[in-house]
């Protein structure tokens, strides 16, 4: 530190390593190098730990959960009034609800709100490796159930059987009771649609292996995101929620447009 | 290129000598002589229409009509309306082999395998709905000027039937694709029916050929959207224009126009031009909007199936009140009787919205009653000056706007974070006390509005400019309003409510009774227009406020 420092006490010379600059760009070089460093380091680990079982991965998973999750779920998952037991619910239930940022809870409410992911995706799989490591329960799902590879036109048909009536035809979400919701299913990743199929959070229902099989499932996936990936053909979707949009737009910008139009035709020169 | 044409032609006539007027006259001459068109041409040409934006939006509904009919047309060529069941074999990856009615099948093939079939579709829906929507202004505009007075009540009455089969046409056609979305709909109106104490039913079997679905709906809904229904809305349109050439066109109060004339432009060439511009206008608007955004996209929705309903299952915009209406009903409003329910959670809904449809269609019989004025109109009356009638329509405005936005009940919850539960009781409370509060305060502005016109026909504009006077007084100096200024603001029939009077056999009936005690709620609140006596003398009072240089 006091190397760097140091030319910056002299201002005699403003060339070369003795320029006023150089300092700044030094510190620059040395973040840069140590930031990308770290990134490196520590995306080589994330991979590395994605082996659940091992003990190292459920110590730091125990560590974490006993840092940011027992105040509610109690220290050894147990449960308590503010929050549900989690033995026995699985890693895929982990991986869904802290992955998605529904967990930790942001606040108490109707139903836990997405928001900005808390934790890096190695932290993640070290807290579901250390749930799952409690009592057997659902797991992670593979890579190839999660993959938009399936029938879509079998997945369109169970999703409007199944899925349709809380999260709209077009997964534009839906209402459900006393503010609680089923929220839109735009830009989730396959893992976490299936997650939550598998354990149901909020209010959701289980779709488990028995009522469900892991193909159906995939095909599910599979037609979300071909409505995600393939644009309305009529144009834009307005949200896809049905006539109310429609409506909105035709009263707002249709005759709005129709109106101005009558006014400028029955205008008056001036 | 006209002139060369001009000459072929009187070239090619030269046995016709005295034909000097090119091949224009000629012409005319030709369909003149062999229709008598030119008596026509002469009245209807001449006729002269008030120019105001608020009477062009009828127009925008007939082009909107017209809009329909091209474009459904177009769709009649291609749509199937049979139920029976086939194999979707089409592009949409989505839905291939899946089983579907062949109404579905091909409305899927129009949308996706048929030029410009996805475009028509939702010109004919787009144009739809702002078919019913200029409807609905159109009428919001009739009813707030008193358009609808003698002689125009009859007029009212067709337009309105028009309003209510266009909703017909646009539940019949919503319900012809045979997605989810529409059997759904159909599925509240089989309840509807359903809900009728005794024929209920029996009604419902007639109508679905047995149990719902039944494989017979669609062909019989299609009979009905693209015969029965357009033939008596193209006949109600033809009455319709005919008496607006009948009763001349009305126009708003200004100097210099009065019941007997009517200040515009002819028909021929201005009008003819304008309306026939306007019509192409229209017509790139909904085709603007069917090029850029989705309508009904039943591709999503996927064929009918009575076990699933889509959130967000709603009906088109203008059935959305009957929908909200069935949704602001608490839930358990049953009961059994004699071994049957009664479904008062659908009869309640369907008498009140029945007697609010019947309301605003004998609306005009009931204002002549009240009022007993059986003199034509052709000046519309400003909205502030029918304080009470432009009072109870913005209690009917509160009332249909309630249970409207109470079929977009869930949206609201979800998009404004809200409980679906909060949504649903505050538009009970809107639904029940908001027509009041609307009357209350309407009322109260139109009166303000009254007195503040007054004032400034008897004293001018505050101009803001202060003068002292040679006594050290003060004042402002307001500005007097013009003739043509004041012409309108002073110019409004004024109505008393009604002495009661024994009939010839010395009787007061209760009718009569009834009547002036309705007469008196109408017009015990009332600014009185300006007089001329008022006039002269408010201008002598106060000769330094008007005169002062």
């Amino acid at each position: 530190m006091t190397t760097i420092k140091s030319p910056r006490t002299r201002r005699a010379r403003k060339t070369g390593r003795r320029h006023p600059l150089a300092s700044v760009a030094l510190i620059a070089i040395g973040l840069l190098f140590t930031g990308g460093a770290y990134a490196a380091f520590s995306t080589s680990t994330a991979v590395a730990t994605t082996d659940a079982s091992s003990q190292q991965t459920i110590d730091q998973g125990e560590k974490l959960f006993a840092a940011n999750c027992a105040t509610c779920h109690g220290l050894s998952a147990q449960g308590s009034s503010e929050g549900p037991s989690l033995i026995g619910v699985g890693s895929a239930s982990v991986d869904f609800q802290v992955g998605t940022g529904r967990m930790p809870l942001q606040m108490q409410g109707p139903q836990a709100q997405k928001k900005p992911v808390q934790f890096t995706a190695e932290q993640t799989a070290a807290l579901a490796a250390y749930v799952a490591s409690l009592a057997p329960g659902p797991a992670i799902p593979t890579a190839d159930l999660v993959k938009a590879s399936g029938d879509a036109s079998a997945g369109a048909e169970l999703f409007r059987i199944n899925c349709a009536m809380c999260h709209n035809v077009a997964g534009a979400g839906g209402a459900l009771t006393e503010g609680k919701f089923a929220p839109a299913i735009e830009n989730v990743s396959g893992q976490h649609i299936y997650e939550a199929m598998l354990t149901g959070p909020q209010n959701m229902p289980v779709f488990n292996d028995m009522n469900m099989t892991p193909e159906d499932k995939r095909d599910i996936i599979t037609y979300l995101k071909y409505v995600e990936d393939n644009p309305s053909p009529g144009g834009l979707a307005l949200g896809s929620l049905g006539p109310v949009a429609e409506g909105l737009f035709i009263w707002i910008f249709g005759l709005g447009a129709i109106v101005a139009l009558t006014v400028w035709i029955t205008a008056k020169s001036n | 290129m006209t002139t060369l044409i001009t000459r072929d032609s009187a070239d090619g006539q030269a046995v016709g000598a005295k034909k000097s007027g090119g091949f224009t006259a000629s012409a005319a001459n030709y369909i003149d002589e062999r229709t008598s068109i030119s008596g026509a041409v002469k009245e209807l040409g001449r006729k002269i229409f008030p120019d105001h934006w608020s009477f062009l939006l009828g127009e925008v509904a007939l082009y909107s009509f017209v809009i329909i009919l091209l474009s459904g047309s177009f769709l009649t060529f291609f749509y199937q309306a049979s139920m029976a069941e086939v194999v979707y074999e089409g592009s949409y990856a989505p839905l291939k082999g899946i089983p579907m009615s062949a109404a579905m099948s091909s409305t899927m093939d129009i949308s996706f395998d048929i030029r410009g079939g996805l475009l028509m579709r939702q010109v004919h829906h787009w144009a739809a709905l702002l078919f019913v929507a200029a409807i609905g202004l159109h009428m919001l505009r009739i009813y707030f000027t008193g358009a609808f007075r003698k002689p125009r009540e009859l007029n009212w009455v067709i337009g309105f039937i028009l309003f209510i089969l266009a909703m017909a046409e646009g539940f019949t056609g919503y319900s012809l694709p045979d997605d989810l979305l529409s059997g759904n709909g159909l599925r509240i109106i089989d309840g509807l029916i359903k809900g009728i104490p005794v024929v209920g039913t029996w009604v419902s079997f007639l109508l679905f050929g047995g149990e719902f679905p039944g494989t017979d709906i669609v062909g019989r809904l299609y009979s009905l959207h693209i015969l029965l229904l357009p033939a008596i809305i193209v006949a109600l349109i033809a009455m319709h224009l005919l008496f607006v050439v009948v009763h001349k066109h009305t126009q708003y109060p200004a100097a210099g126009r009065t019941n007997q004339n009517v200040v515009g432009y002819p028909v021929l060439p201005v009008y003819a031009a304008k309306a026939g511009g306007f019509f192409f206008i229209v017509f790139g608007v909904v085709m603007l909007i069917a090029s850029l955004f989705t309508i009904n996209p039943i591709w999503n929705y996927g064929p009918y199936d009575p076990s699933p309903v889509s959130a967000g299952t709603q009906p088109d915009w203008y059935i959305g009140f009957a929908d909200g209406a069935m949704r602001l009903i608490p839930s358990g409003w049953e009961f059994v009787w004699l071994n049957h329910t009664y479904s008062l959670n659908i009869m309640v809904v369907l008498i009140v919205v029945g007697l609010f449809i019947v309301t605003v269609m004998v609306y005009p019989f009931i204002e002549a009653w009240i009022t007993g004025d059986k003199r034509e109109h052709h000046v519309l009356d400003r909205p502030r000056n029918a304080p009470t009638r432009t009072a109870i329509g913005a209690a009917g405005v509160t009332f249909y706007a309630s249970l409207w936005s109470a079929a977009s009940s869930d949206i609201m919850a979800t998009h404004f974070h809200l409980t679906m539960e909060g949504v649903i009781h505050t538009l009970q409370v809107t639904t029940l006390l908001g027509p009041f509060l609307a009357f209350f305060i309407t009322k109260r502005v139109c009166l303000a509005l009254q007195k503040k016109d007054r004032e400034i026909v008897l004293h001018g504009y505050e101009s803001g400019r202060i003068v002292r006077l040679p006594g050290g007084e003060f004042v402002e100096v307001h500005q007097p309003v013009d003739e043509y200024e004041r012409w309108k603001l002073a110019s409004y029939s004024d109505f008393k409510p009604l002495m009661l009077r024994p009939n010839a056999q010395g009787k007061i009936g209760p009718a009569e009774k009834v009547r002036a005690g309705l007469s008196r709620w109408f017009f015990e609140d009332r600014i009185t227009p300006v007089t001329q006596t008022e006039l002269s003398r408010a201008h002598g009072d106060h000769p330094a406020e008007i005169t002062e240089k």
